[in-house]
């Protein structure tokens, strides 16, 4: 239904209409797919609602890689169920993406074709068991700061999409700790596989939450839009607040040389991420992008048998129907 | 890719009821082939928790709906009758059970 009878009626000036828009949305009501909105507003939606989707669908694949090296059959459970969620959450965004009248086929083809983005932190390899634990506790974490806000955006789908993914969200941040926590109180080299993986997931981790404010394009808008409630420096200061004490907790220590506590202000100082290789990487040169994008479309080439067996067969039942 | 564009599954909307006794919510949509195919990927997707002790699909296209623009009209003439309500009666200081 969502992503059908998009052709609203329309009352009144343009301007008046983008007044009213712009008036509901400032007193916090829910945009719902049928409702007017600004086509811009719609695009804006359509980019991010997708390019979160995508990194959905990619994120499987760093973790899909341990599946069947798993330490124990509990750990593989786990993982297998984390790996199925992030499928299920591609999903619902998707779904949320298709009621702002884009369809599924066209949001695939711009993944494969690889012109649409997908978060950074996916082209980076997954080298050892302990990266599963520090994907769990560190990008998931910063996923779940990023998320949480976006649970109160202004557009309805995508709002109740966010509020569903936060929920199984935090089970992949604990279960990744957990990994975190017996790897660091195991041997010396379970704790040194442990201290490698925070080395490497701890900057990718903070270029997550996106450029600094005073260099992201579409921040303002999104905000006075309310798809946005916290800037990119806001949510990544947030994050390193938490994050650090954990990482204490766990005997492990942040490669960062600058990173100290100010207590004047409360909050942790910390050294600049490494901004060329953010770029790089969001340019398709980071070290996985090729990698990634050549099996989400070997996976999508291989699975076109069982669409057309599907469709052939519901074509079939109903034809005996009929 | 330079497949030409395929066409689109038929789209579903989910409605789960959580349990016995209450009402099937909506939930999200899914897209499937037909019914059995909507029903399995409605488990997959929308019910990995226990969230469901029933699932309903509805092809999408089969909904009618309320237009946003006719808000006002369909909805404000509610607005004024608030001795529909039981808190617009005054009860007696003194009477109770009512």
């Amino acid at each position: 239904m969502y992503s059908q009878a998009l052709d609203e009626r329309e009352d009144g000036a343009p301007e008046a209409r983008n007044e009213r828009f712009e008036a509901r949305v400032a007193a916090e009501e829910k945009v719902e797919p049928n409702d007017w909105m600004p086509d811009a507003y719609r695009r804006t939606l359509i980019r991010q609602v997708s390019q979160h989707a995508h990194s959905e669908i990619i994120g499987m694949q760093p973790e899909g890689n341990w599946i069947t090296r798993a330490p124990s059959l509990r750990r593989k459970a786990i993982l297998l169920a984390k790996v199925q969620d992030e499928a299920g959450h591609g999903l619902y965004l998707y779904a949320a993406a298709e009621t702002l009248g884009i369809t599924r086929e066209e949001l695939v083809e711009q993944l494969l074709d690889g012109h649409a983005k997908y978060s950074s932190i996916f082209n980076y390899p997954t080298l050892t068991w302990a990266d599963m634990g520090a994907i769990g506790w560190l990008v998931d974490g910063a996923a779940i700061m990023n998320q949480i806000p976006l649970c109160r955006c202004s557009y309805g789908p995508y709002a109740r999409a966010m509020v569903r993914i936060c929920k199984e969200e935090s089970f992949h941040q604990r279960q990744g700790f957990e990994i975190m926590t017996t790897l660091s109180r195991g041997t010396p080299e379970q704790k040194a596989m442990a201290q490698d993986a925070l080395d490497r997931w701890w900057w990718p981790s903070l270029m997550m939450f996106g450029p600094h404010d005073s260099e992201s394009v579409h921040s303002d808008t999104s905000i006075r839009w309310k798809i946005k409630r916290f800037s990119n420096d806001e949510l990544r200061q947030k994050f390193v607040d938490v994050t650090v004490p954990q990482a204490e907790f766990l005997g492990l220590r942040v490669p960062d040389e600058s990173l100290r506590f100010d207590a004047a202000t409360g909050h942790h100082v910390f050294g600049e991420p490494d901004w060329d290789e953010f770029r790089a990487v969001l340019r398709g040169e980071g070290p996985c992008n090729r990698q990634r994008l050549e099996h989400r479309r070997s996976a999508h080439d291989d699975g076109a048998w069982v669409r057309e067996a599907a469709a052939a067969h519901a074509e079939k039942k109903a034809r005996r129907v009929a | 890719m330079s497949a030409p564009p395929r066409e689109q599954w038929p789209l579903w909307e989910v409605f789960l009821r959580s349990r016995n006794g209450l009402h099937h919510q909506h939930v999200g949509s899914v897209h499937a082939v037909d019914a059995e195919m909507a029903i399995e990927n409605a488990r997959d997707v929308y019910t990995r928790r226990g969230e469901a002790v029933s699932i309903w699909v509805v092809p999408s296209a089969t909904i009618v709906a309320s237009d946003p623009a006719d808000k006002d009209e369909l909805f404000d003439p509610a607005l004024s009758k608030i001795y529909r309500h039981p808190t617009f009666y005054e009860v007696p200081d003194g009477v109770a059970n009512i």
